[in-house]
C-alpha cells in the first residue's frame, strides 16, 4: 500500500442534541494532517457522537465538518472518503477477509486484478497474509479486528475513525494491536481520531489527547501536558492516578501534610482546596513523613505501596522502584518531591 | 439426606422418549394413513387399487381434473405473488424500521402479529367491501387474492424475517458499508440480503405453505385456489380429492424439512470450517 497524504480535519462549534440532551456541545476541534488524535472521556461525555458526526453517521444541528478545507457537514457518510474500525466486530458474515477487504474497492469500480493485489498488500500490512480466505467466523477478536483495519485502510481513505476497535479483545491482544495500529498510522501518515474511554491506551498511542466532558472538550494536549499540566480540575482528577489530600491555598502556594508546595496554576484563589498529589512524586525515605505500610502491588517496572498516615485515616500511594518491597505492617517515612501540583476548590 | 435432582436425574430415559415419541407419531400418522388406506380403496366392489392414483396422472382424465389442475395453478401462482409481497414490501419495510427508525419496532411487530388473532372469517368480512375496489383497479384475477394472503402470511414471515435480523447486528453492518462508499441501495442488496438469505427463505417457504392451504378467504370471496378445488372434486370424486389433499400434504412437509435444513445448514458449515482452521 502506498503512503496515504493525511489532512487536515476541522470541527467548528458542532452541537448535536438527542432527545433534548445534549451530546455534543458547540465543540470545536483542529487537527493536522497526519495527526493521530485520542477523544478521550468517561461514558456519555460525546466522544462517539464526536467521531460518528466526522462520519456522517450522526446528523448534526448546526457547526461545521470540515476535511482538507472542504465542507462536508452534508454530504453522506460514503461520499467522505473515510475508513472506520467499530467497536463491535463488524466484518460482513457472508464474505471472506479478502472479499470483505475488497469491498471497499469494488464500491468504488476497482477492477478485480487490482482489488485482489491491493486487498493482499493490506491484509501482509496488518499481518494476516495467509487469512485471505477465512470467514468471520473463522478468526479470532485480534484477527477480525485487523480485517477490519486493513479494509478500511485499503481504499487509502483521507482521513481513519477508530470507535473504541480494542475494547472487546483481552488486555495483551489490544496492547499488540494499539502498537501495531500505530505503527501502521505513521507509516501511512494518515489522520487519526481513535475514540476511547481507556486513558492508558489514548497516553501511549496518540500525539494529542482531548479529553472531553459533558459534550465538549477539556482539555487536549499531548499526553505528556494533560498528565504533569492538566488546565481543569475534571483533566487532574480524569488522567492519571492521584492521592486526594486537603490543602490551603496562601499566595500561589499549597500547604499540604505540612509542606508547602508550588501550584501548577498559580492565579488559584486563597482557601482550601482538595491537593491531587501524583504517586511519583511521593517517595519512600529514610526521613519525613511517618506511616504504616498496608499493601503493596507489583505493577512490573515498578511498584505502588499504600502507606496509613500517623493521623490513623489519610492513605497515601506511594510509586517506587521494584527493588524496594516494603512488607505490610512496616513502618516507613514518606518525603514529598516537591514537583507542582494541581489543586481542586472546596 | 438425599443430594437435589440434577437435570440429567429428572430426564426422561432413551426409552420413555422413544415411547412418547412414538405415540405422538402414531397419533399423527392414523389420519394420514387413513387416508392413503383410503384412496387405495377400489370403492364398493371392496379391495385395493391404485387406479385412482395413476388416474389422476392419466392425459385422458385431464378434463375430469381441470378442477385440480386450476386451482393448483391458481394456488401457484398466488403463492409467487404472496412471496413477492414479502419480499419486495415487508422485508424492506423492517430493514428500514430497524435502521432509521427502531422507535417503531414495537409498532411494526403488534401490526404483523395481528393477523394471527383474526379468524379468517372475520377477515374476509372486512375484506369483501375492499375486494369490490380492488376488482375495479385490478379486475377480478385470482392473483389479486394474493392481497389478503400477504396480510394472513405477515405474523409468520415477519417472526422468521425478525429473528434473523436480530441474529445480524444489521447497523453496525451497514455502517461499515456506508463508511466503505457503499449506497443503501449496494447496503440492502450486497450486505443485508446475503446475511438475511435464511430468514428470507425460512419466511418465502411458510408463505408458501400458507398460501397452499388457504381456504375460507377464497370461498368467501368466490375465489378458485387448490384447497377449493379439493372441496369441489370430492363431490364428484372423494378419491381423486384424498390423494390430492396428500400430495399437498407431502409437498408442505417437504417445504418444512427445507426450512429446517436452511436453519440447520449453516451452523453445521459453521461447525465444520471450525474444525478445519
Amino acid at each position: 500500500m502506498s503512503s496515504a497524504q493525511g489532512v487536515a480535519v476541522e470541527l467548528t462549534s458542532i452541537t448535536k442534541t438527542y432527545a433534548g440532551q445534549l451530546a455534543l456541545n458547540a465543540l470545536s476541534l483542529s487537527v493536522e494532517p497526519g495527526e493521530f488524535v485520542a477523544l478521550l472521556g468517561p461514558s456519555g461525555c460525546g466522544k462517539t457522537t464526536a467521531l460518528r458526526s466526522i462520519a456522517g453517521l450522526e446528523t448534526i444541528d448546526s457547526g461545521t465538518i470540515s476535511i482538507d478545507g472542504e465542507d462536508v457537514t452534508d454530504r453522506p457518510t460514503s461520499k467522505r472518503d473515510l475508513g472506520m474500525v467499530f467497536q463491535s466486530y463488524s466484518l460482513f458474515p457472508h464474505l471472506t477477509a479478502g472479499e470483505n477487504v475488497e469491498f471497499g474497492l469494488r464500491m468504488r469500480k476497482v477492477g478485480g486484478a487490482e482489488r485482489r493485489t491491493r486487498a493482499a498488500e493490506a491484509m501482509a500490512m496488518v499481518g494476516l497474509n495467509g487469512h485471505l480466505d477465512r470467514y468471520a467466523h473463522e478468526l479470532s477478536g485480534g484477527q477480525q479486528q485487523r480485517v477490519a483495519l486493513a479494509r478500511a485502510l485499503v481504499t487509502e481513505p483521507r482521513v481513519l475513525l477508530l470507535d473504541e476497535p480494542l475494547s472487546a479483545l483481552d488486555a495483551k491482544v489490544r496492547v499488540q494491536l494499539r502498537e501495531e495500529i500505530r505503527r501502521i498510522q505513521t507509516k501511512l501518515g494518515i489522520t487519526t481520531f481513535f475514540v476511547t474511554h481507556d486513558q492508558e491506551e489514548a497516553l501511549a498511542v496518540a500525539d494529542r489527547v482531548a479529553v472531553m466532558q459533558a459534550g465538549n472538550i477539556e482539555q487536549i494536549g499531548t499526553p505528556e501536558e494533560l498528565y504533569r499540566e492538566p488546565q481543569t480540575p475534571f483533566v487532574a482528577e480524569f488522567i492519571g492516578l492521584s492521592n486526594r489530600l486537603e490543602g490551603v491555598v496562601t499566595a500561589g502556594e499549597v500547604t499540604v501534610l505540612g509542606h508547602t508546595l508550588p501550584l501548577l496554576h498559580r492565579n488559584t484563589a486563597d482557601g482550601p482546596v482538595r491537593v491531587l498529589l501524583r504517586p511519583e512524586d511521593v517517595e519512600l525515605a529514610s526521613s519525613g513523613l511517618p506511616g504504616t505500610v498496608i499493601s503493596s502491588s507489583f505493577l512490573g517496572s515498578l511498584r505502588r505501596t499504600s502507606v496509613l498516615l500517623a493521623d490513623d485515616t489519610t492513605i497515601i500511594s506511594v510509586q517506587h522502584p521494584v527493588r524496594e518491597n516494603p512488607q505490610p505492617g512496616a513502618s516507613v517515612f514518606l518525603a514529598l518531591s516537591g514537583a507542582a501540583v494541581s489543586v481542586v476548590a472546596l | 439426606m438425599t443430594a437435589p435432582a440434577s437435570r440429567t436425574d429428572i430426564a426422561p430415559s432413551r426409552l420413555v422418549r422413544r415411547l412418547i415419541l412414538g405415540i405422538v407419531g402414531f397419533l399423527f400418522a392414523i389420519p394420514i394413513l387413513a387416508m392413503i388406506e383410503f384412496t387405495l380403496r377400489n370403492g364398493l366392489a371392496g379391495g385395493y387399487t391404485v387406479a385412482h392414483w395413476t388416474g389422476l396422472f392419466d392425459p385422458a382424465n385431464a378434463s375430469r381434473y381441470q378442477v385440480v389442475y386450476t386451482g393448483l395453478i391458481n394456488s401457484l401462482v398466488l403463492a409467487v405473488v404472496t412471496v413477492a409481497i414479502v419480499i419486495l414490501i415487508l422485508l424492506p419495510t423492517m430493514v428500514l424500521v430497524q435502521l432509521k427508525f427502531p422507535a417503531l419496532r414495537r409498532v411494526l411487530e403488534f401490526i404483523c402479529i395481528i393477523p394471527i388473532t383474526v379468524p379468517a372469517i372475520v377477515l374476509v368480512v372486512g375484506l369483501a367491501p375492499i375486494y369490490s375496489v380492488v376488482a375495479k383497479i385490478f379486475g377480478s384475477s385470482v392473483w389479486t387474492l394474493a392481497f389478503a394472503y400477504g396480510i394472513t402470511v405477515l405474523p409468520y414471515a415477519y417472526r422468521t424475517i425478525q429473528s434473523n435480523l436480530g441474529a445480524i447486528d444489521a447497523n453496525t453492518l451497514s455502517e461499515a458499508a456506508r463508511s466503505l462508499g457503499a449506497s443503501w441501495m449496494a447496503v440492502f442488496l450486497r450486505v443485508l440480503i446475503p446475511n438475511l438469505r435464511r430468514g428470507i427463505m425460512a419466511a418465502s417457504f411458510i408463505s408458501v405453505a400458507v398460501v397452499l392451504g388457504e381456504f375460507t378467504i377464497a370461498s368467501l370471496l368466490s375465489r378458485q385456489n387448490l384447497q377449493t378445488a379439493i372441496l369441489l372434486m370430492s363431490q364428484s370424486d372423494p378419491y381423486v380429492a384424498v390423494i390430492i389433499a396428500l400430495l399437498a400434504l407431502a409437498f408442505v412437509f417437504v417445504l418444512l424439512l427445507l426450512i429446517g435444513r436452511i436453519g440447520t445448514a449453516g451452523k453445521s458449515q459453521r461447525r465444520k470450517n471450525g474444525n478445519r482452521s
